[in-house]
């Protein structure tokens, strides 16, 4: 074994390199302030291994990227493990960073010899802030998406290069698969690349000028790099990934939104909290202003940070360079804290979180599901599900004229008084139980906004209903109303239509005859006339309400008697896909995960 | 760390004696071969990471975005979206969610705003109890006509307005448009 050692280092002289890398002389010995450029070291390498695990998993395009990440969050064996790693060691990495500068800072290791290396320094700093901006993006969720559509809209207003800077950090004129190949390119090529040139440089330059004893540590005994300052180092790097890890199974990893969506408002786009101070800095620039806002006075202190190790030769200077970074980072401090206060303050905001949470908890529910995430995508889970776009379709075209719930749909009040009827629970038991009341039937609840109000249903219901006894309502009324919703096959009443199957046969009788006999103008299994009363048969089935709302002067529904109602398919007003999800929306029939997990 | 190059072979043994002619044309040979070497990777790739560059600005035309019942008759906005044929790199999408309008109508006519901030680009939304639009990210404040109403608002512009034409007396149809955000003028993306 020795004599392959042997061979080898006189191949390679790699005994010469290893003492050189680990018998560093440390004069004043090992301490614990020492650490910080170290940690940085290792939090970096953690960033190298996850971002190459994630990398072997995850697809950079608009169609792919989401989806890529829900499946290393949900799917992958320890994937959500290794992605919280990676998400918290960035954000690790940041602080470490601040200590890191801040002791460089306090123990002025910044001056001369030691300029060329606190530029480095400068330099690796921007460059993990660009990882972190770049990163955000990846995932491709509505808070990546729209917290990095703000960045890049800052880069455009750069003077003169603004326009064309933008376009070629995001691959065109709009976000899409190039933005994503783009920033990814630079997150997992040009940064890190650059990062590891100038990391070698910054440790040669370091080892070039050894450690800057603090004062008052000179007379303590000379220690070595190995092992004394190592097992600090060690340690130090231990509690980081402690810490790292702890928060990962703290918060359950990190957070994946619903995907990217440029035609749904995102409220709630907030940059991650370490860019927060700039972003509220940006409220008190107005108009005319944001250049100096977002270019001139960040890039004036950055000049100054820059400038600290000249600085540093004057009297003052030292005192000076303190000061400023201690105000700097107060003012940082103060900027992060008025954004969080004012966000938690905002209602709009408040709620603008919730319902991205809850959106967000929907897709990863229907990605879930056993049909899964079709090849369109993420996106597409969205735009086909009845319980999103329903409510959302009910309050763009039907809330001028309907209610659900006496709201819109989304839970506005219009302005307008309703016309028709209230749809919330069309065709359940409840529904039909109304409008069968006399004291309902001509509400704005069924029929008191429409023509309908003065028709002969209303009438037969405040007359021809009431005159019968109440031992006849009684017996026969929870019949007809059982037998007219089992009609409709709504899957949530699926187990009592079948668990009252008798009773719902008896009811059909009872509509069929007097003197409750439905039939004098519906039609209802093939009995009756069809004198402009909707058909019965199939009422509130998926069918008829296609139907109805594709054309209500069709015969089968209020052929000439159709007050208002919009014949919305014959128009292409709404396509039949809108029309099939605001009917699921109505008939509640969605996807459900199932109750237990 | 510094003795390394006291070891590498290229330093053993005193460096062989070259006329200064030759050295001088050696040194210049030596950096134009290896520039003309270099700059072919380099020229082709920069070609291409600029190609973005050379796309020009897709126009939509005027798009159906609705009909004129589906907009409040009380003149508040409402929020809808646009379809269109979008081609994204590779992939061309039909009829595909391609942005966001708030339509409203005034006396005479419907108006039409993109929905995104002319400030720095989040999605400016309708507050309804306020009678204004508001953007949730850098506070700017926008009346219903889409002007900035508040001295305060970092908006350098109102709210971008699209053409609209209304046809076959109540479709309405939209010229969809982004525009740079950040300045005071309207310059499409």
């Amino acid at each position: 074994m020795t004599k392959l050692l042997d061979w080898l280092d006189d191949r390679t002289g790699y005994r010469g390199l290893l003492n050189g890398a680990l018998h560093e002389h440390i004069p004043g010995g090992a301490r614990w302030r020492y650490v910080w450029g170290s940690t940085l070291t290792f939090a970096i390498a953690v960033q190298f291994v996850t971002g190459i695990v994630l990398w072997a998993a995850y697809s950079a395009n608009a169609q792919g990227a989401w989806e890529s990440v829900y499946f290393i969050q949900n799917q992958m064996l320890g994937g959500w493990i290794v992605r919280g790693i990676h998400h918290f060691m960035a954000q690790a990495t940041i602080v470490l960073l601040v200590l890191h500068l801040m002791q460089v800072m306090i123990d002025g290791a910044y001056r001369a010899p030691r300029e060329v290396n606190f530029w480095f320094g400068l330099l690796l700093l921007f460059l993990v802030l660009g990882l972190s901006l770049t990163g955000y993006l990846l995932p491709w969720d509505q808070k990546g998406y729209w917290a990095t559509k703000v960045a890049t809209s800052i880069a455009s207003m750069t003077p003169v290069i603004g326009p064309s800077l933008q376009q070629l950090l995001i691959g065109g004129a709009e976000y899409g698969h190039l933005t994503l190949t783009r920033f990814f390119a630079l997150h997992a090529g040009v940064l890190p690349a650059a990062m590891v040139a100038l990391i070698v440089g910054h440790v040669y330059l370091f080892r070039r000028h050894g450690v800057t004893v603090p004062e008052g540590a000179e007379k303590a005994p000379d220690g070595n790099f190995w092992p004394d300052q190592v097992l600090k180092d060690g340690v130090a790097c231990l509690v980081v990934m402690a810490t790292v890890l702890g928060l990962v199974l703290w918060t359950g990893g990190a957070h994946l939104g619903a995907p990217a969506d440029p035609t749904e408002p995102y409220s709630a786009a907030r940059p991650e909290w370490y860019f927060l101070f700039l972003f509220q800095w940006l409220k008190y620039f107005p108009a005319g202003w944001e250049v100096v806002g977002a270019h001139i006075i960040p890039g004036l202190l950055v000049g100054v940070i820059a400038a600290m190790p000249i600085l540093g030769k004057w009297r003052l200077g030292h005192r000076f360079n303190l000061g400023f970074m201690v105000a700097l980072l107060a003012g940082v401090g103060m900027l992060t804290w008025l954004a969080r206060a004012q966000d938690a303050a905002d209602p709009n905001i408040v709620q603008a979180k919730i319902e991205a949470d809850e959106r967000a908890a929907r897709v990863e529910e229907l990605a879930a599901s056993p049909a899964g995430i079709p090849p369109e995508g993420g996106l597409a889970l969205l735009r086909s599900d009845p319980l999103i776009q329903g409510p959302q379709i009910f309050a763009a075209r039907c809330s001028s004229c309907h209610r659900f719930e006496g709201h819109d749909g989304l839970g506005g009040i219009p302005s307008d008084e309703p016309s028709a009827s209230d749809l919330a629970g069309f065709g359940s038991r409840g529904w039909v139980q109304g409008i069968l009341d006399a004291d309902r039937v001509a509400t704005s609840e069924y029929f008191g906004g429409t023509d309908h109000a003065r028709g002969r249903m209303v009438r037969f219901v405040q007359r021809g209903l009431t005159q019968l006894t109440d031992e006849e309502r009684a017996e026969l009324l929870p019949k007809v109303i059982m037998a007219l919703s089992a009609e409709a096959g709504l899957p949530r009443q699926a187990a009592a239509d079948a668990a009252d199957a008798q009773t719902i046969a008896e009811g059909r009788e009872i509509m069929q005859s007097e003197p409750v006999n439905c039939v004098r103008c519906h039609l209802f299994q093939g009995v009756g006339a069809d004198d402009d009363a909707p058909v019965l048969t199939g009422w509130g089935s998926r069918e008829w309400m296609m139907g109805m709302i594709h054309d209500p002067t069709q015969e089968q529904y209020y052929g000439e008697n159709n007050d208002r109602m919009p014949s919305f398919g014959v128009d292409e007003d709404l396509s039949e896909t809108e029309i099939g999800l605001v009917v699921d929306w109505l008939r509640q029939d969605w996807y459900e995960a199932p109750a237990s997990r | 760390m510094s003795d390394l190059n006291d070891d590498s072979g290229f330093s053993d043994g005193p460096a062989a004696e070259i006329p200064p002619r030759r050295s001088f044309l050696a040194k210049a040979g030596a950096i134009l071969v290896g520039a003309v070497a270099g700059l072919i990777p380099v020229g082709a790739g920069a070609a291409a990471l600029l190609d973005p560059l050379r796309r020009g600005t897709r126009d939509t035309g005027m798009v159906r975005v609705t009909r004129l019942s589906a907009i409040p008759l009380d003149g508040s906005p409402k929020k809808f979206t646009v379809e269109a044929d979008r081609t994204d790199a590779w992939s061309t999408y039909a009829n595909t969610p391609i942005g966001a309008v708030y339509l409203r109508r005034t006396d005479d006519a419907v108006i039409a705003l993109n929905v995104v901030c002319p400030h720095a680009g989040c999605f400016v939304r309708h507050l309804a109890d306020e009678g204004r639009f508001s953007c949730p990210c850098h506070n700017s404040s926008f009346d219903l006509d889409g002007e900035v109403n508040n001295a305060s608002s970092p908006s350098p512009r109102a709210m971008d307005a699209l053409a609209v034409e209304v046809r076959n007396g109540d479709e309405v149809w939209v010229r969809f448009e982004n525009f740079l955000p950040g300045r005071e003028e309207k310059v499409p993306v």
